[in-house]
């Protein structure tokens, strides 16, 4: 078999209804008709997957819970000596076969970021690793990009299909999916039958037009050294910052954003060690117990995420920006920070800004 | 797998417990696993993360040197909240430890070189790793001189074994900040009697630590003296939560204090971005 399958548009439930007998499936679908928000939630017959239009969250809580227990203790007396205890602890994983179908080339990269930091490091973050290890991912080719996609600024692009087991290209009156690795040509063959001549050259065309686009206007590597210059430039940064609220939500919807914070919750003898979502953006996120505080302003924090994307990131591992152009910080900001601007003007003089 | 996991802590009991100041005590701890306890194995300056079940993990420099194994020593300021009930716990209480973390001092470079430690406060806590395993080896470095101080004479920790460290070939200059009734020694914040000191950097290694405005003036006071910044280490500390170089808060640059430190030598600590 090639590899493909062809899912015409009323026979998409059915096919997810039967992955969904293996896997748990991730779909984009509509939370909230009234305001339009789409984000991932796991599959059940009857719900219908949004392809056609991006999510407003990305899949990031699916291999990172934005709350995930790491284990749970209990304080365990000792029969003989009441004032005595043991600490009896369980690790807890969640991961099961997972499927996440209907992500964007964007959302998917994301991960990458993730693999680099919680799998390629000196410790392996072993809840990261198992669920990487029982998901699949398949892709979007993405044909519908608005003006604040810059996955091409990047290194990506709306047909890049790093990190993706399986491509979804949309054609007329369906679907092709293609397998891309062996776990994914493998569920692929097993789920439908194989696209005819004319479909297959049309999912090809369509794939290859794609990859073509450019999505974004300017490149936003290589500015490593240039966030380095601008470091100490606190007039550029006040500037650049100035309307922020410190609402952390560029990084609650960005998809390489893995900041987390590690904290206990119990209640009487028992309790969980349980890691969140944090974000760089409060004031909270580096104080200091006696009080210091290296980022104490909105300045130095946001510069610090820039610099973490756009600098930091590429200086550690060979050049790959932390950043996957899916614009979500852009289109949630509510005072119109434009990532992008920052970034440029990072390589502009004084005078040029003047 | 259980046993790769680096979020998961050893399971270790407080055995012993010295009150060092009004707000520093000093846990001596054994991992409950006697195999693990035997095999624990770290360098001078590495740390670890000290868990109070229900409160959470907070970090805390190994305060004991790998030449004496019959604890491990912490010491602690209250600051907190995990800290805090830290500084609750009685003898017998269970603690998780994840150790050793992070970097340590280079020792080997500093062999056959005079040593020079200045600290302040709970900042004595890592010097004491490093300048008791000297004193362990005391026949590989020169002359070993402590500037320690604290703003009271009350605020001093490891008071009872400053004659152990005198005996064992290490001199000691103890200043306070202000007058104290009945104090004897040095008077002056530490960059000041630093620079009334004015240890040669002749073949001399310094290593500081102390809070940051403290550091911040020693350096100074040290490159005043003459000493270049490879002769020059401290110790960094930032809010860390993982302590495995993964959940992002101790960065400074492309650094973490977590992996990367918590020691840099000073000529390090130039090429890295000001953001202390």
């Amino acid at each position: 078999m090639s590899g493909k399958i062809y899912v015409a548009h009323d026979a998409l439930s059915g096919l997810l209804d039967d992955l969904s007998k293996k896997f748990r499936v991730w779909i984009p679908q509509m939370m909230d008709q009234a305001s339009g928000h789409i984000a991932f939630g796991v599959y059940a017959p009857g719900k219908k997957p949004e392809l056609t239009r991006r999510s407003r969250l990305s899949p990031k809580k699916i291999l990172f819970p934005s709350t995930d227990t790491l284990f749970k203790f209990t304080h365990v007396k000792d029969p003989k000596d009441p004032v005595r205890y043991t600490i009896d602890l369980k690790e807890s994983f969640d991961n099961g076969p997972t499927l996440v179908f209907g992500a964007r080339p964007c959302d998917t990269r994301g991960f990458q970021t993730f693999d680099q930091v919680f799998l390629k490091g000196q410790y392996k973050d072993v809840y990261y690793e198992r669920r990487r290890q029982n998901t699949l991912f398949a892709t979007l080719v993405c044909q519908d990009s608005d003006t604040a996609c810059f996955c091409s600024s990047v290194g990506s692009g709306p047909a890049d299909m790093t990190g993706s087991d399986m491509a979804v290209i949309p054609i007329e009156g369906g679907y092709v999916i293609e397998g891309l690795t062996d776990a994914g040509r493998k569920l692929v063959e097993a789920s439908g039958s194989a696209p005819s001549p004319e479909q297959a050259a049309e999912a090809e065309q369509i794939k290859q037009k794609t990859a073509a686009m450019k999505v974004g206007e300017d490149d936003l590597t290589g500015y490593a050294d240039d966030l380095t210059r601008r470091f100490t430039d606190m007039d550029f940064w006040r500037e650049q910052v100035s309307p922020c609220i410190t609402c952390g939500i560029c990084t609650w919807v960005c998809p390489t954003c893995y900041c987390f914070s590690i904290t206990d919750e119990a209640s009487g003898m028992s309790g969980e060690r349980m890691r969140s979502w944090d974000s760089c953006m409060f004031y909270l996120y580096t104080l200091e117990a006696r009080g210091h505080n290296p980022r104490p302003t909105k300045m130095e924090r946001y510069r610090n995420r820039v610099g973490h994307k756009f600098s930091y990131f590429p200086k550690k591992y060979d050049g790959m920006v932390s950043c996957c152009g899916c614009g979500r910080c852009i289109r949630t900001c509510p005072v119109s920070i434009d990532i992008r601007k920052v970034v440029k003007e990072l390589k502009e003089t004084a005078d040029d800004r003047a | 797998m259980t046993e790769l996991n680096p979020y998961r802590p050893e399971m270790a009991t407080v055995i012993e417990i010295v009150e060092e100041t009004h707000n520093i005590r000093t846990l001596r701890v054994l991992l409950n696993d006697p195999e693990k306890m035997k095999a624990f194995s770290f360098q001078p300056g590495q740390v670890g993360q000290l868990s109070v079940f229900g409160y959470g993990e907070s970090t805390f420099v190994i305060n004991s040197p790998p030449t004496r194994r019959d604890y491990l020593q912490f010491s602690i300021m209250q600051a907190g909240e995990v800290a805090g009930r830290l500084h609750q716990l009685n003898v017998g209480d269970q603690i998780g430890v994840r150790a050793p973390l992070g970097n340590y001092f280079p020792y080997e470079n500093m062999k056959g070189r005079d040593i020079l430690f200045v600290g302040g406060g709970i900042a004595m806590a890592p010097l004491r790793t490093l300048l008791l395993f000297m004193l362990d080896n005391r026949k590989d470095y020169g002359d070993i001189t402590l500037i320690y101080g604290a703003r009271t004479p009350n605020d001093f920790c490891y008071t009872y074994e400053f004659d152990d460290w005198k005996k064992a070939g290490a001199s000691l200059i103890l200043t306070v900040d202000n007058e104290a009734p009945d104090w004897p020694h040095r008077v002056g914040v530490v960059p000041k009697v630093l620079a009334e000191e004015a240890p040669s950097p002749k073949n001399r290694i310094a290593v500081t630590c102390g809070p940051p405005i403290m550091i911040k003036f020693a350096l100074a006071a040290l490159k005043q003296l003459g000493y270049a910044d490879e002769q020059i280490y401290t110790t960094l500390e930032k809010r860390m939560k993982c302590g495995i170089g993964i959940c992002g808060r101790c960065n400074i640059g492309e650094k973490y204090v977590c992996i990367d430190g918590p020691v840099f030598s000073c000529a390090q600590l130039s090429a890295m971005l000001p953001e202390l």
